[in-house]
This record gives structure tokens, sequence and C-alpha cells, in this order.
């Protein structure tokens, strides 16, 4: 079946990337031909974008459907690992380490490589593909987070006064004394920032490439664990005990967006690959999708959540205790039970995290790690540019030189990143119409005329003084729009002047006359 | 119960021998490229700072000559063969940037040099008063020693000399102008038109009985080979050294003004430029057509050299260095890739036209990565970082100086003419379009 020719079609849509812009109301011919002539091209790369991805994509996505009575969410690991091929079956196992927990996981862009961190010391990087120890140290302090930097060979370990960045053989690289005591680490990959919030709610930014501080913000909403990137445009969220969230990016001391979630403290956060959907968790047992456009809630859960995580294919995992719950979007767009894990023994879930590129969850614990196996979460076809998890030492260096050719600068984070390179529309200010000038007048005077009066000793609450104070009262509340009035007339009369000053040669303009003509 | 989950084989997804080409999959899919635009603009930003690292337009230098050089000519049959003639009556020929061989061409200088479409015949004029039609050697360089056979002798000095394209006739310009056969050692037809001298001719590339020439009268004159007296004649407000013709577009020519101004004229409507390219700051000396007819270069008494879009009203390339002189003629090479520059410090100068081009065999890989880099370039080109980056150009002092004085004194000419617009009598004051403005009239 050949790829319908329309623009309008869902699978050739996708790669438009926005719509066209309406070119019939340009005055110039010239700008027009060439804007036209580059929207053709937009539209032939993107139907050649959708055909090579009929036909030359190599893997589908895997998948879960229940059958007869039964119910997906019933389904046990078990039950998947006989159905499953034996390398896959594999990806399902539970690794006992009873003394260093609990542990936080964090994968690589290509989902190759996991790196683990005890709380009490253990730092290790497993490459998941042999599932080989590529090396295991213990730090012997506290390690509250550890994430990998551009590739395998960099990560950085949040712990107990400082943060450090070590290379795949353990060697201490630096140390990152400004972040302070760091309770949340995340990196920035296209930017090359390494975001940190310590315990006094002071969040960092340095670029890792140079070293260099880009910013220091305090954010004073008290000590927070919850922060993740929004991975569609690398502004950094926070979640804080007072139920609010915040966004951060690192040119502007104010956050871009405060906005209030929950009733009780923000347990935990994940943005969809997408950008556009959020999910909080609030102390006061409630899982929250939250519309990034709209500022909406769109959905509200019931449950709690320590860790939540969106996969690639926008399955949403929870973890509460030692549950994990799968969500995944229904037909009518919203988040419905899909699957379900208890951990053996009760350990208690720490951190969950989706494998890039594979149907995989990865769970961090109290006594160790585990991974399961999700069907459907993972995006199956990779792009060998992007993230290759098979990718040879060779690819690995040139990548890495095109990755820092283009390191984006920090100022490219802002809410809405197809802004780049567009030009900013003209604001209008909308005027309120005169009836509604006269409501809010209405308004303004009905409400000081109810403001009640203290009472007052020694002759100051007599009733004639009391009347006059209202009469100002109602005199202040009319004052700013006979002000707003006089100034709108006066301006009217301005425009009026030069009106007639137009019909002048410029010389005579000078003399204008000042009253409208007859 | 239906499961299927993803499971990769490291067999399918990686080469089988160390020999083969490493595998590589793709997905187009555009969640995967978060914040695409803020990578394209930096990437478009890098493209412009490396189009300056690498822009080196400056090829190398040819001497030889012993006095200033007046005069180029390329060989329209071998790309790499350029004739020059100078203040000294000398000559050279010049092979990939060597000297292949040097004569005495003229007592005197040397004024016009020109070669026949075959690449056969090399004809040149001084002020010896006498044209020589010379025997090209053949590119095997064997027989380098070439012998002047017919000389036609004139009574009148000659200041410039043209081939016909594909014939066999050419003209000499100097009091008049003369249409010669090149087997004929008297002229074939000769006009005349006032009594000023005619300092260049140029035929048409497309139509070979059409010509243009350049008087010191200020005039740039059309002739027809099959009529008997002049065409057209448009007279300018300053002198015009050189004209040239686009090959591309042949009723098109573009004149080279002594009011450091290059003209676009229409042949068939005189009346009115239809581009005027600003940015010498001294008199064009000369000026040549790319093969490709999109653009041309300008040589200057300000010693620079410029390159023009053909309907672009400000230069794209300046090249100069601190050697180089007054320049007296420029030539694009024949594959549009190069420009000669001959200049009074008695160099052939050679340069890149895009001074920031790879030179050699380009891969194939290689060729779309600047395809790339020229696209994302153009895209974000408006934007001001990309845009100052890629119109900075380092100018000498004297030119920086001098540009920033004429813009200043256009400026006042403007905002005088708008003062004294908006004091008279509406419609009494007209501005004409610079178009028109330095046309004085137009003669049939």
């Amino acid at each position: 079946m050949e790829i319908s020719e329309e623009l309008d079609a869902p699978e050739v849509k996708k790669f438009l990337r926005g719509k066209a812009p309406n070119l019939e109301v340009l005055q110039d011919k010239k700008l027009k031909g060439q804007l036209s002539v580059r929207e053709e091209f937009y539209g032939i790369s993107a139907k050649a974008a959708a055909k090579a991805a009929k036909w030359l994509m190599p893997s589908e996505g895997g998948f879960l459907e229940a059958e007869g009575l039964e119910k997906t969410w019933r389904i046990k690991q078990e039950a998947i690992a006989k159905e499953v091929d034996v390398l896959s079956s594999r990806n399902q196992y539970d690794i006992v380490l009873p003394d260093l927990g609990p542990y936080t996981v964090d994968f690589t862009s290509s989902g190759r490589y996991m790196a683990v961190a005890g709380r009490k010391g253990h730092l290790a990087i497993v490459d998941m593909q042999n599932m080989n120890l590529i090396r295991e140290m213990q730090v012997r302090e506290t390690v509250r987070d550890a994430v990998f930097l551009h590739n395998e060979l960099f990560f950085a370990a949040a712990q107990k006064k400082y943060t450090y960045i070590y290379n795949r053989d353990g060697t201490e690289l630096h140390c990152l004394r400004e972040h302070g005591a760091v309770l949340k680490l995340q990196f920035l990959k296209n930017h090359f920032l390494l975001a940190s919030i310590n315990k006094f709610g002071q969040l960092h930014y340095q670029d890792v490439t140079t070293g260099e501080m880009i910013g220091n913000f305090r954010t004073g909403l008290g000590r927070t664990n919850v922060m993740e990137v929004n991975p569609f445009n690398g502004v950094v969220a926070l979640g804080h005990s007072g139920g609010t969230v915040t966004m951060w990016k690192p040119s502007a001391v104010n956050p871009l967006v405060k906005m209030l979630c929950h009733h009780g403290a923000v347990s935990a956060m994940a943005f969809h690959p997408n950008g556009h959907l959020m999910a909080t968790s609030g102390k006061e047992r409630k899982i929250k999708l939250w519309d990034l456009r709209k500022f909406e809630v769109l959905q509200t859960l019931p449950g709690h959540a320590k860790t939540l995580d969106f996969s690639q294919k926008g399955l949403l995992a929870a973890g509460t205790g030692s549950y994990v719950q799968i969500f995944r979007e229904t037909e009518s767009q919203n988040y419905s039970r899909y699957m379900g894990h208890s951990m053996a023994k009760g350990y208690q879930i720490g951190k969950v995290s989706f494998r890039p590129y594979e149907d995989v969850l990865g769970i961090g614990h109290s006594m160790g790690w585990s991974s399961i196996l999700i069907p459907g979460s993972g995006e199956p076809n990779f792009d060998s540019w992007v993230a290759n998890p098979f990718e040879t030492p060779k690819q690995r260096r040139e990548k890495e030189v095109h990755s820092l050719l283009d390191k984006l600068p920090p100022e490219t984070i802002m809410l809405d990143p197809s802004k780049i390179g567009t030009v900013r529309p003209s604001k209008k200010k909308e005027k309120p119409t005169k009836q509604e000038r006269e409501a809010n007048k209405e308004a303004a005077v009905e409400a000081a005329k109810g403001i009640t009066m203290k009472k007052k000793t020694k002759g100051r609450s007599k009733p004639s003084k009391i009347s006059k104070k209202k009469q100002d009262n109602i005199l202040r509340a009319k004052r700013p729009f006979l002000e707003q009035q006089t100034h709108e007339e006066m301006s009217k009369k301005q425009k009026l002047i030069s009106e007639n000053k137009e019909e002048l040669p410029v010389s005579l303009q000078r003399f204008a006359s000042k009253k409208p003509k007859s | 119960m239906k499961v299927k989950v993803i499971s990769r084989s490291t067999d399918e997804f990686t080469r089988e021998r160390s020999n083969d080409l490493q595998r590589v999959f793709r997905n187009f899919d555009p969640s995967l490229r978060p914040q695409d635009k803020a990578v394209e603009y930096v990437r478009a930003l890098n493209s412009a700072k490396l189009d300056k690292i690498f822009a080196r337009p400056f090829v190398g230098a040819m001497d030889g000559h012993i006095d200033a050089v007046s005069c180029m000519a390329k060989n329209p049959n071998y790309l790499k063969g350029i004739f020059s003639g100078s203040m000294d009556g000398g000559m050279l020929l010049m092979l990939r940037r060597r000297t292949v061989c040097r004569f005495r061409g003229h007592d005197g200088a040397v004024k016009g040099l020109t070669v026949s479409t075959d690449g056969r015949i090399l004809v040149s004029c001084g002020v010896d008063k006498t044209v020589r039609l010379w025997d090209v050697p053949v590119a095997t360089l064997t027989d380098s020693s070439d012998s002047s056979d017919k000389t036609p002798e004139v009574l009148l000095i000659n200041l410039a000399v043209d081939y016909q394209w594909d014939g066999d006739l050419f003209a000499t310009s100097g009091a008049r102008v003369d249409i010669w056969n090149r087997n004929r050692s008297q002229p074939v037809n000769s006009f005349e038109w006032g009594t000023d001298t005619v300092i260049s001719v140029r035929f048409n590339p497309g139509d070979p009985n059409v010509l243009a020439t350049s008087a010191s009268d200020r005039s740039i004159a059309i002739y027809d080979l099959r009529m008997s007296s002049p065409a057209r004649k448009l007279i300018m407000q300053t002198k015009t050294n050189s004209v040239s013709w686009n090959p591309m577009e042949p009723m098109n020519f573009t004149a080279a003004n002594e009011d450091c101004n290059c003209y676009s004229y229409d042949a068939r409507k005189l009346d009115e430029a239809k581009c005027v390219h600003k940015d010498h700051v001294s008199a064009v000396m000369d000026i040549d057509y790319s093969p490709t007819g999109r653009e041309f270069v300008t040589g200057s008494y300000d010693r620079t050299i410029r390159i023009f879009q053909y309907n672009g009203g400000h230069s794209r390339e300046i090249y100069h260095t601190k050697r180089m002189q007054r320049v007296f003629s420029v030539k694009f090479s024949c594959d549009g890739s190069y420009i000669i520059s001959g200049s009074d410090d008695t160099n052939l100068r050679l340069w890149k036209a895009k001074a920031s081009e790879q030179l050699g065999v380009l891969h194939p890989r290689e060729k779309r990565k600047h395809e790339y880099h020229a696209a994302v370039k153009n895209r974000y080109k408006h934007l001001p970082e990309v845009n100052r980056i890629v119109r900075h150009r380092h100018l000498p002092k004297p030119i920086y100086k001098a540009a920033a004085l004429r813009r200043t004194m256009t400026e006042a000419d403007r905002r005088k003419e708008q003062r004294r617009k908006a004091h008279s009598a509406p419609g009494s004051i007209v501005t004409e379009p610079m178009r028109k403005r330095r046309i004085i009239k137009e003669v049939e």
C-alpha cells in the first residue's frame, strides 16, 4: 500500500512539525515565492520520511493483549517470562544486595549502560547488553544520586558533602564543591549542563565542558529532592513540600512557572517525552496528569507514588511501597491501569526508570535493584545518529565530537523551543469596552460603600465624620476611572491635532489647528 | 494472552566482519530529536564561523612583468591559460600559475588583448599603432616559441580589442571602432560617432553582430555590424571604464563607471539602469562576468576586488592584500571558480571565487555536509548573530574610512533633499531614483 499523497495523513503530519503559514497575506511577491518553494520542500521531506518510516523501520513495538476474561494487570511477570524468548526473559531479575541499599538507577540515553548507586556508598556501572559489571566501587560515604553525563564514560555522584564526577574506571575526575550537599542530580544532554538541587533548596547549573557555573538560584521553597528535566525543552522542574511545582531555566532568577499542583507535598514528578504532559504525585494520595500547554489537570488518578517515570512510548510507571503500577493511555486519551508488579518480600521501591529502546523497567529498591518486562514501553527503532545501543568506541568518539559542536547555549532553554528563529508577534493591549468600564466603576463604588468603619473613640465616630469618610472612599474608588477617562480624551485630542498636521506640508505643521474640523 | 517484547540480537544490528561498514538504522521520528530548531540554529552559527575560519581566498601571485599589468585575456579553449599584457609592452602566457613564455609584444604599452573563441589566435593592440595577431602555442608546451605573423598596420592608437564570439571578426577601438577580419590587413568596417576616444569594446555573447563600447565622452554605445551606422548611445555623467555582457542573459550588460558604481542595463531599454551596484570607493576599472551569469567581479582604483550578485545592490565579497595596488584588469576563470586580477604592482593574482570553498575532489559525504551547512545558514541568516558573522569583512583602514565618509555624504544629501522637498510646494521637487540619476540622455 502506498502512503497517501495528502499531507493531512497522520503518518505524514507527524514529520511536518507544525502547520504551514498563510502565504496569501504576504505583499512581497519575491518572499512569497521563496517561502512557497520552501514549504514545498517541507512537504516532500515529510513524505519521504513517512515512506522511510513505513518501509525501512526493521522492528515493530512490543505489546501485551489479554484474551477472554483475562485482564492485563493480572498478568504476572512469571507468565510473561514463559511466553517470550530467552534473550528477553534474561531481562527479568532481582539483584539482592542487602547491606548497601536503597539503590537508585540511571540509564544512558541509548539504554545500554546502567549506573546504580547504593545509599551506603556503592557505585556500579553495568553493561545491560551482556550483563557485564564494568566497574564497581565503594566510596565509603552516603551517595544520594548518580547520573550519567553525555555518554557512559563519565558519571556524577551526589555524595555526603560534595558532588563528584568519576570516569568509567572509577577514577575521581572532579569534585564539585560549589553545589553543596546535593540531593538530586540531572544532566541536560543537549546543553551539557549538570543541574543539582541541594539541601538548602539551591538550584545549580554547571557547564560540564568548561566547568563554568551557569546559574545558582535560591528557590526559597525549602528542601526537596524532586527534580526532573523536561526532555522536550530542557526546563528543570522542582516539586516542593508546599505542593507547588516550579520550572526553571538557567538564564532567569525567577521561575518560569510556579503552579500549585497538590495540597500535600509533591513526592514525585515525570515528563512525557513529547513534553506536553507532566505527571505529579502528592502526599495527599493523588497522582495528577497535567497538560503543559494549558497548565491544566487532565486527569487525577488515585494513589500515591514515591517515584514516577514515563517511557518513550508514553507508559507511566508509579512506584509506591513495594508495588509498581503501570498506566497506559487508552483510546479515550485517559490513563488507566495496564500492568502491576509486587516486589518480593516487600522490598521498598526508591526509584523506577524505563530503559530506553527496550521493554524493560529498572527498579531501584531497598535491597538492590530489579528489572521487569513491560511490553510496549520502549521505542522499537533506534536511530544510529541519535542513540545507538550497539555503538562502537569509534562511533562513540565521533558522536562526542559532533554533540560538542552542536552544544546548545543555555539561553536556548525556554518553555516553547519552537520559538527560536521566529518573529515575536506584537502585543496589542485589549481595551475594555465602555460598558465594561462603567460596570467596573460601579463595582468599585459599591465596594467602597460597603466598607464598614471601625468604632473609634473621642468623637471621631460622629455621624458627620463617618459620612464624610464614606464619601472620600467613594471618590478614591472613582478616581482611577476618571483619570483614565481624561487621559483618553487628551490622547484623542492629540490624535486630532496630528491628523490636522498631516494635511499640511512639514514646514507649516507647527501652525496646525487644534480644533476639530467642522 | 498475547505478548511480544522488543528483542534485538546483536548479530542483526552489528557488522559481520571487521571489513564491513557499520550498519546504520534511521528513525525520523521528531520526538527522538527534541529542540531540533535550537540545534539547527547552533549549526548555522557554527557553519558561519567555519566559513570565516576557512576564508582563504588568495591562491597565489604570478610575477614576470616589469611594469603594471594593463590587460588580460583568458583562453576560452583552455582552462588554465591566461595571457597578460603590460604597460612596458611585454606579454606573458601563464599556465598553472607559471609563466610559460614571455615576449616583447609592442613598443610601448599593450592596451588590449583578446583570444578567438577557438583559442588559436591571440590579438593584441598597443600604443605603437599596431594590431598584432599571434598563434597561440598548443598546450603541450613543446613549441612555446611562437612568432607574430601578421601585423596589420594602423595609423591610430588602439586602446581595446575584442574578438567576436564564434566568428572571424574582431573589433579594435581607439579614435574609432574598426572591425577586422583576421585574414585581411585592412578593416572590414569602421564606425565613428563623435570625436572622443573609445576606451573599451565588448562583443555580445548571444548575438555575434552586436557590440558595446564605452568612450571617454562618458558614453556607452551599442553597435550592430549589420547596419552601417551605430545603433544607440547612452550618455552618463561620468566615464564608463569597461562594459561586460551577461553571458546567460545576453540582452543585459553591466558598465563599470568612474563614479565608483557599476550599472546594469538592459540593452533594449537604456533610459533606466536595472540595478546600481555600489560599494567601491574609487573608480571601477574593469569588470568581468562569471560564466554562470549570476555574479561578476570588478577591479577598482581603490586597490580592491569585489564580487557582486548580478542583481545585488552591494557586493557579496571583497578581496584585498597589502601588496596589491590599483587593479586595472580582472577576469573570472572559464569554470567560474577562480578570479584573476592584474594590478599596478606588476603582479597577476589568483583568487578563489568563493572564499571558503574547499578545493579538490570532494567525497559525496563532504559535499552533502557542505550543502547542509549552506542550507541551515540560509535558513537562519536573518538572526542577528548569524547575520553579523556572515556580513563581517575586514577592510583596510583607508577603504573603511572612505566608505564611512561616502555613507555620511550620501546620507547628508538625502536629508537635504528631503528637507528641501518638505519646504517646497508639493510635487515641485521630484526625487529621481538612483537608477536614473546618473543618466544624462539617450541618443538614437
